[in-house]
C-alpha cells in the first residue's frame, strides 16, 4: 500500500479538509486505486523522452505590458461573505 | 571571539516596475483604495486564465543577465499550493524547478576585500494581496481584512547561496544588488516601500565543522537596518542555544522592530507540504538566444564598472567613487553635473556633502530634486570664477535645493555677488578700523589674531560678499602703514 492513514491525515490538513473515519479509509482505498493504475504508466519505456510541462503544444503565450479596467469594487466584493471598510473579512488566521 | 561560523543565505524580494500585474492587466498603481486594483484573474475566480505580462520576463532576464547568471532556455510556472488568505486561489504561482535564471553572482568588498557572493536562482512569481490583522498582532487577532490590489504584483525572487558570513556581508551584498537592480531600471528596489523585501536564513555551526548547522529563516525586515540588527540578534540567539547544548529548531521567525527581538512565527513547512506542480493554465517559456543577447548588449553600465571608471577616468578615491555609485539616483546626478562640469572631485565632494546632507535632513529622494545638475554645474563655475565666495555658494545652494531656482537667477535677486573691486572694499575696511581702535592697537602691539577679528567685521560689513583674498591684502596694506 503507497498510501497510509498517515498519508491522507497530512494531506487532508494541507488541504484544511475535516475528514471522519469512514472519509479516511475511504480515501486510503480510492487514492492507493489510482495510484496503483497510475503505476501502469512505468511499465512504458521513456528513455529519451524529454519530461511535458505541458499538454498543448504551445509556448510564449504573452501579452503586453498595457494596463486594462480592473472589475467595480462593488461586483469584486459582491461574492464576500463578509465585506469590512471595502475589504474581504476573514476569520482569525493563526 | 565566537566558536561558531556564522552561515547567511539571503532570499531576496523585488517588485518589478511595470504598469500592469504579472497575468492581468489590472494596474499595479500603489496606493489605491482597497480592492479597485482587481479583476477576476488576479482573484483566481473559476474559469479565468492568467496571461504572462511580455514585460516581466524581459525584466526577469534583465536581472538575471545583470547578476550573472545563466537564462534558462526553457522555463516554466509552477503552483505553490498554501493555505492563507492573502492568496484566493490557495496556492501562489511560482517557479519551482525551472527557474528563469540560475548560476550568477555579486562581487562585494567588505573591509576592504573582494568577495564573489553565489546566486543560486532567480525566479518570476506573483505577489500576495495584503492583510490587516485586527488587533495588535496576528496571533491575538479576532481576524483580518484582505486587500488585493497587491496580488499578481510581479516579483522576482533572488535566492543566494548560503556565502555571507556576517551582518556586514550582508549589507553589501544587499546594497550592491539594490544599486544593480536600480541601475538597470526593473525596480525601484527601496525596502521602506517594500518594493524590496528580504528574509534571510541564517545557522552557525562550529568552526571546522563541513556540514551547516539548523537554520531559522528570519521574516518582516523591512530596512537595511533592521536587516543588520535581526542578525546580530539571531546570532546571539543561536548561540545561547547550541551553548546550552540545545538544538535549534527550524523555523520561520518574525522580526520585531520595537522590541528588537525575533518570535517564533511558524515551523518551517517541508518544501514537500507545498506540492508544487506545473502550472496547467501557462504554456512553458522558451527564450529566443537572439532577444536574450539584444538585452545583454542593451544592459547599462552596472555599478561596478561605474566605479572603475570613475576612479580611473575622473581620478576619484575609491571611498568618493563608492558613495557616487551606490544608487542610480547619485550616478545619474554625478554624470549630469560632470556633463557640464570639469572638475571631478569637487563634483563629488559637493554631491557627497551639500547635496547628499540636504536630502538626508529633509529626507527628499533623487526622483523628488528640485536642483538639477546643470544649475548646480552653473553655481559651481560661479564659484571657480570668484563670483561669490564659498558661504555664499552654500546659501545659494540652500536656496537652489529648496526652490529649484537658477543660481543665476538666485546671485542677482539678492545681490550675492562677490566684491573684489579693491576701491568699495577700501572702504568698507577704513570704517572697520576707525570703529574699531582697540583691536588696530592689539594688532600694532603684537596680537596678530586681531587681524581675524577685523576681517569678520569687514566680512560681516559686505555680508559675506567681500572677496576674502582681496580684504586679507588689503586689510595688510593698511595695518603695516598705520
Amino acid at each position: 500500500m503507497m498510501i497510509d492513514r498517515a498519508v491522507v491525515e497530512k494531506v487532508a490538513q494541507l488541504s484544511r479538509l475535516a475528514l471522519d473515519e469512514k472519509e479516511i479509509e475511504l480515501y486510503i482505498k480510492q487514492l492507493n486505486d489510482i495510484l496503483s493504475t497510475m503505476e501502469i504508466l512505468k511499465s512504458i519505456d521513456t528513455e529519451g523522452i524529454a519530461p511535458l510541462a505541458h499538454v498543448l503544444p504551445l509556448k510564449n503565450v504573452m501579452r503586453a505590458d498595457e494596463v486594462q479596467p480592473s472589475m467595480a469594487k462593488k461586483e469584486i466584493l459582491a461574492n464576500a461573505p463578509d465585506e469590512i471598510e471595502g475589504m474581504f473579512g476573514v476569520p482569525k488566521i493563526v | 571571539m565566537s566558536d561558531y561560523e556564522v552561515i547567511i543565505g539571503l532570499e531576496v524580494h523585488v517588485e518589478l516596475k511595470t504598469a500592469t500585474k504579472i497575468f492581468c492587466g489590472c494596474t499595479t498603481a500603489f496606493g489605491g483604495e482597497p480592492n479597485t486594483h482587481v479583476c477576476p484573474v488576479c482573484l483566481g475566480l473559476p474559469g479565468t486564465l492568467p496571461i504572462l505580462n511580455q514585460k516581466v520576463l524581459e525584466y526577469a532576464v534583465k536581472a538575471g543577465l545583470a547578476l550573472n547568471c545563466q537564462i534558462a532556455e526553457y522555463s516554466k510556472f509552477d503552483r505553490k499550493n498554501y493555505f492563507y488568505p492573502d492568496l484566493t486561489k490557495a496556492y501562489q504561482i511560482s517557479q519551482y524547478d525551472l527557474p528563469i535564471a540560475e548560476h550568477g553572482y555579486i562581487d562585494i568588498i567588505v573591509g576592504g576585500k573582494e568577495k564573489r557572493i553565489g546566486i543560486t536562482r532567480i525566479h518570476m512569481e506573483e505577489d500576495a494581496g495584503k492583510l490587516v490583522h485586527q488587533g495588535s498582532t496576528i496571533t491575538t487577532a479576532s481576524g483580518s481584512l484582505a486587500d488585493y490590489n497587491r496580488a499578481g504584483i510581479p516579483l522576482i525572487e533572488i535566492v543566494s547561496e548560503p556565502d555571507m558570513r556576517s551582518a556586514e556581508e550582508v549589507k553589501a551584498y544587499l546594497e550592491m544588488l539594490k544599486a544593480i537592480i536600480e541601475y538597470i531600471g526593473v525596480s525601484d528596489a527601496r525596502m521602506e516601500q517594500g518594493s524590496l523585501r528580504c528574509d534571510v536564513n541564517l545557522s552557525l555551526r562550529p568552526f571546522g565543522q563541513a556540514v551547516f548547522g539548523t537554520r531559522a529563516e528570519i521574516k518582516n525586515l523591512n530596512s537595511f537596518r533592521s536587516v543588520e540588527r535581526a542578525i546580530k540578534y539571531e546570532i546571539a540567539r543561536q548561540e545561547d542555544i547550541l551553548n546550552d547544548g540545545g538544538q535549534v529548531v527550524q523555523e520561520t521567525r518574525t522580526w520585531d522592530e520595537t522590541k528588537g527581538q525575533t518570535f517564533s512565527l511558524r515551523s518551517k513547512e517541508d518544501s514537500d507540504d507545498y506540492r508544487y506542480f506545473p502550472e496547467p493554465d501557462l504554456p512553458p517559456i522558451i527564450v529566443d538566444k537572439a532577444w536574450v543577447e539584444q538585452l545583454r548588449q542593451d544592459l547599462p553600465e552596472l555599478p561596478s564598472a561605474k566605479k572603475m571608471r570613475l576612479i580611473t577616468e575622473d581620478h576619484l578615491p575609491e571611498y568618493d567613487a563608492s558613495i557616487i555609485t551606490a544608487s542610480k539616483g547619485t550616478a545619474d546626478f554625478y554624470d549630469g553635473l560632470r556633463k557640464h562640469y570639469d572638475d571631478a572631485k569637487k563634483a563629488a565632494n559637493w554631491i557627497m556633502g551639500e547635496l547628499m546632507a540636504k536630502m538626508n535632513s529633509q529626507n527628499v529622494d533623487w526622483s523628488e530634486l528640485k536642483i538639477i545638475p546643470e544649475n548646480m554645474a552653473q553655481l559651481l563655475s560661479e564659484l571657480d570664477k570668484g563670483a561669490i565666495s564659498g558661504k555664499i555658494a552654500k546659501e545659494v545652494f540652500a536656496e537652489m535645493f529648496d526652490t529649484g531656482k537658477k543660481a543665476a537667477e538666485i546671485i542677482k535677486e539678492k545681490g550675492l555677488v562677490q566684491i573684489s573691486d579693491t576701491n568699495a572694499i577700501s572702504t568698507v575696511i577704513d570704517d572697520v578700523l576707525a570703529n574699531n581702535p582697540k583691536s588696530v592697537e592689539d594688532f600694532k602691539g603684537g596680537k596678530k589674531q586681531a587681524m581675524g577679528f577685523l576681517v569678520g567685521q569687514v566680512m560681516k560689513a559686505t555680508k559675506g560678499q567681500a572677496n576674502p583674498a582681496v580684504v586679507n591684502q588689503l586689510l595688510n596694506e593698511k595695518l603695516s602703514m598705520l
